[in-house]
């Protein structure tokens, strides 16, 4: 099992504190710690939790001319206003294809006098080359190896990360900094992906044990496995690359409009420019036909990615792409695709688990509500 | 007490056999958050799948240790899944059935030769 599996930097952390490893994207991670999901879960929403996310790729796009030029040629891989990110601000994208699917998603922030870029530990690899066939005319695209990126979640992160970086408590949601930490820099964006306000912290790897071991010391801290993160983003109704956006989906089909600013839209003044621009800009005008929604099981039974959904009459509707048991909502919720006439929430659907169709209804997301400090 | 390389706990109480599953697989499945039991009345072999439980991580099967009749179920479990984390070798038995043949319960391990399997 851990032949070929890259080990994170806090490997020997996570094995002291008695995380559970298992393989994901190429990594060995902990998917647990002895409390387990469900109290790990609980204690991010309650307190805080602090997650090990190094996996994660981290690459810094330096402009070759000005950072207007770099921001102008990113956004001819996304369908988002680059160029708006005011310094010290970062923003959610995704890279499409010219079939108008998600090549991934990702995070970006404007630090001044260049971009750095977070994206998904699994399409890491493929992105850096998408970045360099594409952008190095304008920006040398540097991959950030020696550091590592921890995510710190919950209401109790700000008044933990502030006893060490007194700075982080007058961030709001999405900003963007660079500060120090005992000599070392530190990379703090007020974000993360459970729905909770917190913070997520790119620091080297010579500084990363004893900063993550400073946090952990902190009464309300504890570790948090892959298994509680993936709980906490689907009750946020956020979204898993490669379970509920892909290749084969649109941002519109994601509904994933948000994150299509107006200036990259029909009258914008970047309108287009971007893979894919024609269906995605027809979709947001004319509609899709399928849609993702929120799912909520009426019964106890988990309805898991891969459950396909029907209507009421026993026509096939659509299919579920993420689902599990939510610790916070205490009942089983799910996201999955449907037809565009079923997309309404209170919509009746019927779920098929083990061969026995039973009631889901489609609800809004996020199931849980979310606490950014806007 | 008798046990299945499948961790399943097997307890006799009169002329009917208890069955739960393990601290062992209680601990590896995680936080246990729905289960689904047989019919009562149910004739199964060993093997067949009888039960469905489902943690927050996956859904897995429990399956019938020897052949016999399913003759009760513990409703408890389905209004509070969590109950096998917290006592699975007590509280949270799954179901008690009539074995077609008591003896066969002699070809499962024991608790020694169970402790030996999980190491």
């Amino acid at each position: 099992m851990t032949e070929d599996l890259l080990h994170l930097g806090l490997h020997d952390l996570h094995l002291s504190l008695g995380g559970r490893m298992v393989p994901f994207a190429g990594y060995e991670m902990p998917v647990q710690y002895p409390s387990g999901v469900m109290k790990e879960h609980l204690h991010t929403r309650a307190a805080a939790g602090l997650f090990d996310v190094s996996h994660m790729g981290q690459v810094i796009l330096r402009p070759k001319s000005t950072m207007q030029n770099l921001c102008l040629a990113f956004e001819a891989l996304m369908p988002v206003d680059v160029l708006g990110v005011l310094t010290g601000r970062q923003r959610y994208g995704m890279f499409t294809n010219e079939q108008g699917g998600i090549l991934d998603d990702l995070m970006f922030a404007n630090r001044g006098d260049h971009l750095f870029v977070v994206v998904n530990a699994s399409c890491k690899v493929a992105d850096i080359a998408h970045m360099r066939q594409h952008l190095s005319d304008e920006a040398a695209v540097i991959t950030v190896t020696d550091r590592a990126l921890l995510a710190l979640q919950g209401p109790a992160a700000e008044a933990a990360l502030a006893r060490h970086l007194p700075e982080v408590a007058a961030m709001r949601f999405m900003d963007s900094r660079i500060l120090i930490w005992r000599e070392h820099e530190v990379w703090v964006s007020r974000s993360g992906y459970t729905g909770e306000d917190g913070f997520e912290i790119s620091i080297s790897d010579a500084a990363a044990l004893e900063f993550a071991n400073a946090l952990l010391a902190e009464p309300l801290v504890q570790p948090i496995g892959l298994g509680a993160r993936d709980s906490l983003r689907l009750e946020a109704g956020l979204c898993l690359y490669g379970h509920d956006i892909d290749l084969t989906t649109s941002p519109v089909e994601a509904a994933l409009t948000w994150a299509i600013q107006k200036s990259r839209r029909s009258g914008g003044d970047r309108v287009a420019g971007f893979p894919g621009a024609e269906i995605i800009l027809e979709q947001l005008d004319n509609g899709t036909e399928r849609r993702r929604v929120g799912l909520r099981p009426e019964g106890r039974a988990p309805m898991r990615e891969g459950t396909l959904l029907f209507d009421l009459g026993g026509t096939p509707v659509g299919t579920v792409t993420s689902g599990g048991f939510g610790p916070s909502v205490d009942a089983p919720v799910a996201m999955g695709y449907v037809a565009e006439s079923f997309a309404t929430p209170g919509t009746q659907l019927l779920g098929e688990v083990r061969g026995k169709r039973l009631p889901v209804v489609v609800a809004p997301l996020p199931f849980h509500p979310t606490t950014y400090k806007r | 007490m008798k046990f299945t390389k499948d961790h399943e706990w097997l307890r006799v109480e009169g002329d009917l056999v208890v069955v739960g599953i393990t601290e062992h697989a209680a601990t590896q499945l995680g936080d246990v958050v729905f289960v689904e039991l047989p019919e009562i009345e149910t004739m199964v072999a060993e093997g067949d799948e009888v039960c469905v439980i489902e943690s927050v991580k996956a859904a897995s099967d429990i399956l019938a240790p020897l052949d016999g009749e399913i003759v009760e179920v513990n409703e408890k479990l389905v209004d509070n899944p969590s109950l096998v984390n917290e006592d699975p070798m007590g509280a949270a038995w799954f179901f008690k059935m009539r074995l077609d043949d008591l003896s066969a319960l002699d070809a499962l391990m024991d608790e020694d030769e169970y402790a030996d399997l999980i190491g």
